[in-house]
C-alpha cells in the first residue's frame, strides 16, 4: 500500500467553513492533554490529595481548636467547602499560567500544533477545557479529605463536580490569558503575589468576608473564586436560593465569556505574528541582511556571469 | 470542501509577498509556485527569509501585502483547510520527551484527525518509515538526535499530506545522521509529495530537490534544477589556483580582467566556466586544482555569501 493510494480516504474531515470554531479541533487538543496525563497523574493526584489534606489538618485543628463555630458553621466544615473551591483554583489557574506560558515560549508547542488543523481559539478553549474537567474530578478529592474529617455527606454534593468544573474554566481561561500577557518568567512573581494571593485570601474560604473593610467586599464580587466559594457551601450545606445560586452561575459564565476572549485575542497576539517584531529574530538577521542586500540586487538583474 | 482537488492547481502559488517586521523587510515581494509532486529546495543563509515564509505559509505570521495559496485555499483565510492537507515539519524540536514514540504519534493523530479506524496503521506507518518500528515504547528523551529528527518527519506524514514544508530538517546534525533523513525525504519524493525544504546545506538542495530555489534578501534570485543552475551560472569545471608572489587580490584582478567570474574559497581563487579559459591566459597561470562545478559555486556568485 502507498501514501498515495490511501492519502484521500485518511485526510481530516473538515467540513466547516474557513474560521469557524470546530469542536473537533478541541478535541484534539484534549486528546492530547489526556495522553500527556497518562504520564502525570501521579504527581497531579498526590498534589490533589496532599494538599487539601495539610491545609485541613494544619488550619482545620489547629484555628478549629480556636474559632469552634464561624458564620453558623464548624469551622473545619467551613473550611472544608472552601478548601474544595481553592483547589479547584489552584489545579487550573496555576498550570494555565505556568504551563501555558512554557510551552508557548519555550517548547514550541504551540508552534506544532497550530501547523495542524487547530486554530487558536480552538487551542485555547481545548487547554482550557482539559484543566476544567481536571479540576472537576480533582475538586471532588478535597471533599473527600473533608468528609474524613467530619464533614456530613449530602445529595448537594452531587453538584460539586460540576461546580468545580464551571469554576475550573474560568481560572483556567483567565490563567491562559495571564500566560500570554506576561513576557518572562520573572513576571510571574507579580502573577502570584499581586493576583492569586488577594483572589485566594479575599473569597470567603478562610473567614466570612463580612469581617472585612465594605471596599474590601465590594471588590470580592467580581472575584470568580468567592462564587464558586457560595455556590459549593450552598450546594453541601443547602439553604441556597436559586435566586442567589443562579447570581452566582452566571457571574461565573459572564467570567467564562470574557475570558475566553481575551485569552484568544491575547495568545493570538503572541503565537501569530502580524507585524512589530518578529517572535524570535537571529541575533545576527539584520547584519546578515545589510551584507546580503547588495548581492541580491545584483543577482536580480540575473543574467549570465558571462556571455562569450 | 476546498476548490481544488485537481493536481492542475499547484501545491504552493506566493505572489508578491511581503512581511514587515517594524523597520526590517524580512521577506520582499516573494514569488514562487510549486506545481504538486515537486520537492523543491528553499535555498538561502540565515536571515534570507526562509523561515518567515515557511511560518506565513502556516498562517503563523500572516503577510503584509501578497497573494498565498496552498492547494489552492487562500492564506490565511482557508488556512485551516490547507493545513488539513500539508504536514509541517519544524525548525525546533518540539516532541514531547516524557513521552514514547508511540504516544508522539499518537497525539498528533488526534491533532490532525486521522479517522479512528486509520489511527493504528498510520501510528505504525510512521514508525516504519522513520525506521523506529521496533522503539514505540520508548522514552522520547531515550533517542539519538537523528531519531528524534525523524519521528519529527513521520509526526508530520500521519494525516497522508499532500504537501509537506520542511524548515531546515537537519540543521545542528552530524553529516552521517542528515545522510540517514535523506531516506525518509526520498521516500516521500517516490510517493509523489509535494516537498518545500528550507535549508542552507548546498549539497542537502542539490541532492534532494528537483528544483532549487535560491533566495535572498527576502526574496527568490534564482529558480531551476541544480544541474541547470550549475550550468547556467558556473559552466562544467571549475579551477582552484593557488596564488603567486603578486598576491590573491591581483591573480584575481588578472582573471577577472579576462572577463571570468571568480570566487575566493580560502587561500586560492576558483574559476568558474574554466573550461573556456583561453590558453593565452592558462600559460600566466600557475597548474590548477580542478573539479566540477557545483550548487554552491552558484550560490556564492548569484549571493556573494558562502553558506555550509
Amino acid at each position: 500500500m502507498t501514501l498515495r493510494q490511501t492519502r484521500e480516504d485518511a485526510r481530516p474531515e473538515i467540513h466547516a467553513r474557513p474560521g469557524r470554531f470546530e469542536a473537533d479541533a478541541v478535541l484534539g487538543v484534549v486528546a492530547r492533554e489526556w495522553i500527556l496525563y497518562g504520564q502525570s497523574w501521579r504527581a497531579t493526584t498526590f498534589a490533589a490529595v496532599v494538599e487539601p489534606t495539610l491545609y485541613l489538618l494544619c488550619f482545620g485543628f489547629g484555628m478549629g481548636a480556636l474559632i469552634g463555630t464561624l458564620a453558623g458553621y464548624s469551622y473545619i466544615d467551613f473550611l472544608g467547602t472552601g478548601i474544595v473551591a481553592v483547589s479547584v483554583m489552584f489545579q487550573s489557574m496555576m498550570p494555565a499560567v505556568i504551563n501555558t506560558f512554557i510551552k508557548r515560549r519555550f517548547l514550541h508547542t504551540y508552534e506544532g500544533i497550530l501547523a495542524t488543523p487547530i486554530d487558536v481559539r480552538e487551542l485555547v478553549t481545548g487547554e482550557a477545557l482539559w484543566l476544567a474537567l481536571r479540576s472537576g474530578v480533582y475538586g471532588c478529592v478535597p471533599l473527600l479529605v473533608a468528609i474524613g474529617f467530619g464533614l456530613r455527606p449530602g445529595p448537594g454534593m452531587l453538584l460539586v463536580p460540576f461546580i468545580a468544573f464551571l469554576a475550573g474554566f474560568a481560572f483556567a481561561l483567565f490563567g491562559i490569558w495571564i500566560s500570554a500577557v506576561i513576557t518572562s518568567v520573572r513576571s510571574m512573581d507579580y502573577v502570584f503575589s499581586g493576583l492569586f494571593t488577594p483572589l485566594f485570601l479575599v473569597a470567603g474560604t478562610f473567614f466570612p468576608l463580612t469581617e472585612l473593610p465594605d471596599w474590601v467586599q465590594s471588590a470580592a464580587m467580581v472575584n470568580p473564586l468567592y462564587h464558586a466559594v457560595e455556590l459549593i457551601r450552598g450546594v453541601v450545606f443547602g439553604g441556597l436560593a436559586p435566586v442567589t445560586a443562579l447570581g452566582h452561575v452566571a457571574v461565573l459564565l459572564a467570567f467564562i465569556v470574557l475570558m475566553w476572549f481575551l485569552a484568544g485575542f491575547q495568545m493570538r497576539r503572541r503565537v501569530v505574528s502580524s507585524g512589530g517584531l518578529p517572535p524570535a529574530p537571529p541575533p545576527s538577521h539584520a547584519a546578515t541582511r545589510r551584507r546580503w542586500a547588495p548581492s541580491a540586487a545584483r543577482s536580480s538583474r540575473a543574467r549570465p556571469p558571462r556571455s562569450r | 470542501m476546498g476548490p481544488s482537488d485537481s493536481s492542475a492547481v499547484p501545491a504552493l502559488l506566493l505572489r508578491g509577498v511581503v512581511k514587515r517586521f517594524g523597520s526590517l523587510t524580512a521577506v520582499d515581494g516573494l514569488d514562487l509556485d510549486v506545481p504538486q509532486g515537486v520537492v523543491l529546495g528553499l535555498l538561502g543563509p540565515n536571515g534570507a527569509g526562509k523561515s518567515t515564509t515557511m511560518k506565513m505559509l502556516t498562517a503563523q505570521s500572516l503577510a503584509d501585502e501578497g497573494e498565498i495559496r496552498i492547494l489552492g485555499h487562500e492564506i490565511p483565510a482557508e488556512s485551516k483547510w490547507a493545513r488539513a492537507r500539508m504536514g509541517v515539519v519544524p525548525q525546533h524540536d518540539n516532541l514531547d520527551e516524557e513521552l514514547t514514540v508511540e504516544q508522539n504519534l499518537r497525539m498528533f493523530s488526534f491533532l490532525y484527525r486521522v479517522p479512528r479506524r486509520q489511527r493504528r496503521e498510520a501510528i505504525g506507518r510512521a514508525m516504519r518509515l522513520a525506521q523506529l518500528g521496533d522503539r514505540g515504547d520508548t522514552l522520547v528523551d531515550d533517542l539519538s538526535g537523528g531519531m528524534r529528527r525523524r519521528l519529527l518527519i513521520v509526526r508530520a506524514l500521519l494525516h497522508r499530506p499532500e504537501l509537506v514544508l520542511m524548515d531546515e530538517p537537519t540543521v545542528g546534525l552530524d553529516p552521517q545522521v542528515r545522510q540517514d533523513l535523506w531516506g525518509v525525504i526520498n521516500a516521500l519524493r517516490a510517493e509523489g509529495v509535494t516537498v518545500l525544504m528550507s535549508t542552507h546545506y548546498i549539497e542537502e538542495a542539490e541532492r534532494l530537490s528537483d528544483e532549487v530555489a535560491l533566495m535572498a534578501a527576502g526574496r527568490v534570485v534564482e529558480r531551476g534544477t541544480p544541474a541547470d543552475l550549475v550550468a547556467k551560472y558556473a559552466g562544467a569545471t571549475v579551477e582552484e589556483y593557488t596564488p603567486g608572489e603578486d598576491g590573491i587580490d591581483a591573480l584575481e584582478a588578472l582573471i577577472r580582467g579576462h572577463g571570468f567570474t571568480t570566487r575566493r574559497t580560502g587561500t586560492t581563487v576558483s574559476v568558474l566556466r574554466a573550461e573556456e579559459l583561453p590558453e593565452s591566459l592558462r600559460d600566466r597561470l600557475a597548474t590548477p586544482l580542478r573539479r566540477a562545478s557545483n550548487l554552491e559555486d552558484v550560490f556564492v556568485t548569484l549571493t556573494g555569501e558562502s553558506v555550509e
